[in-house]
């Protein structure tokens, strides 16, 4: 990866140029989603735009010098994280990537939820701490199983590069880790059987209860980034096939996202939320079978395979 | 953000205003009947979700503070408080007699509205409990006064009203 494409990653595609509307049209697109599969009409595809800006043209409330930082940093090392994270997807075969930088862009990923769980112990709130307590405890949890298969992948093609991970993965690891990793996708993205930390009206707004104005909208766009980060991710672990054109790649990688959104809306819309037990059962027995399956597999392949 | 008040920026900044209100529900001692209206308007039947209208959980992530009953003396501090959190520009409506004129409520020793005399007022929507459709044309008229003022200027004008006319009433 040399400086000049790290830059044009970052920045364009699959960075920000790419990634703020994606985000918007993803939000807009599960809002819109889930409201039909309510039986509703739901809001126009641009309503998380208009969110946005009306959020950031706010006024804030005034805060404690010891918090501003705090208030300011947290969302803004969330929005930076995923933009890292997602410059760093194997969209293209070549150019892209460097050894290891699997266990970056997971480290980039796991950013943000921790982010949350400091804003929210930060904000002093007893929402925003109870909040914070179970996103903790739901990234802890959903991480063992999400850690499993990404190891079990790493494991099967042995090698920590995304773009070998992406193309040699034997089907017989990476089907039953691809599936550890959608069990885990609604917990991160905090969709509606794992809408524990953000319990709308359970919790008033759960981490995000103190935040007004700029700050809010900056969490608003950090969970559209990481819609459009975490669906990437998923896409291009998923297929093994990079055409060499590059545009074909980012149409297909582009198509194939969005194409997730309906199907995580309809889940969201057609479940209710978990208690903390049930959900850290459902992921800690199922995420984790799929997950040792995963792993299972990869270890028979790398040691009787041949 | 300090926004100059003419260019594009201006015109989108005006435009996601009219199209994304979030509202923050305050029971002030409601006897749950405009509650129970208002919760019907984001129903498949009404969808006021269709204009971007959200039932937010935070003051702090409103727009818009729809109170419903006459403000008893132990609602009455919270009510102040959350009106403070809510950050500028906000709205005020008032949903249901209570909160206009406190009802049959009116001269009990517990009750200290009408809201007006607490918090600036900007749409009353009338009804013991009002229709759902009447409190979507009030949720509009709300929308409104977000777009067209400023939210500061527009409370501190609104309270010197609501001052000259009490005064007024004296």
């Amino acid at each position: 990866m040399n400086p000049l494409y790290a830059l044009f990653a970052l920045l364009i595609f699959p960075g920000l140029v790419y990634a703020l509307p994606m985000g918007w049209l993803m939000l807009g697109v599960e809002r819109r989603c889930r409201a039909r599969f309510q039986g509703r009409l739901g809001p126009p595809l641009t309503q998380p735009f208009y969110d946005f800006v009306k959020l950031l043209a706010k006024t804030p409330m005034g805060r404690l010098v010891s918090d501003r930082g705090l208030f300011t940093g947290l969302p803004l090392l969330a929005v930076g994280s995923i933009v890292g994270a997602l410059a760093l997807l194997p969209v293209v075969a070549s150019g892209s990537g460097f050894v290891g930088d699997l266990v970056l862009l997971v480290t980039l990923l796991e950013l943000p939820p921790l982010c949350l769980v400091l804003a929210g112990y930060a904000s002093r709130s007893i929402y925003g701490e109870v909040g914070a307590t179970r996103e903790a405890i739901l990234s802890i949890t959903s991480n063992v199983p999400f850690l499993l298969g990404i190891v079990a992948m790493a494991w099967g093609c042995g090698s920590l590069q995304l773009t070998t991970i992406a193309t040699a993965t034997p089907w017989a690891v990476r089907i039953p880790a691809l599936l550890t990793i959608l069990i885990c996708l609604p917990v991160k993205l905090r969709l509606n059987p794992f809408s524990l930390a953000n319990a709308e009206q359970e919790l008033l707004a759960g981490p995000l209860t103190e935040f007004d104005g700029p700050r809010l909208a900056l969490w608003e766009l950090a969970h559209g980034l990481e819609w459009v980060a975490l669906t990437g991710f998923v896409v291009t672990l998923a297929v093994p096939w990079r055409s060499g054109t590059w545009w074909i790649d980012a149409a297909a990688f582009m198509v194939l996202s969005l194409a997730m959104v309906p199907s995580l809306a309809l889940l969201a819309a057609s479940t209710a939320r978990f208690k903390i037990m049930q959900a850290s059962r459902l992921l800690w027995i199922w995420g984790s079978f799929a997950g040792l399956v995963a792993l299972g597999a990869a270890c028979y392949l790398r040691y009787w395979g041949n | 953000m300090n926004v100059p008040e003419h260019g594009l920026m201006f015109r989108i900044v005006e435009r996601a205003r009219r199209r994304s209100a979030w509202l923050f529900h305050f029971n002030a001692g409601a006897c749950n009947g405009c509650d129970i209206e208002l919760v019907t308007c984001l129903t498949p039947f009404y969808d006021v979700e269709q204009i971007g209208i959200r039932l937010e959980g935070s003051p702090r992530h409103a727009d818009i503070l729809c109170v419903s009953g006459p403000v008893t003396r132990t609602t009455r501090e919270p009510l102040e408080v959350i009106y403070a959190q809510m950050p500028a520009p906000k709205a005020v409506i008032a949903i249901g007699s209570c909160p206009a004129s406190c009802n049959v409520f009116a001269g009990s020793p517990v009750i200290d509205g009408p809201l007006d005399t607490i918090i600036p007022v900007d749409v009353y929507v009338p009804g013991c409990p009002p229709r759902p459709h009447a409190i979507i044309q009030g949720i509009a008229e709300a929308i409104n006064c977000l777009g067209k003022k400023r939210g500061v200027e527009m409370a501190e004008e609104r309270s010197a009203q609501i001052e000259t006319k009490l005064e007024v009433a004296q």
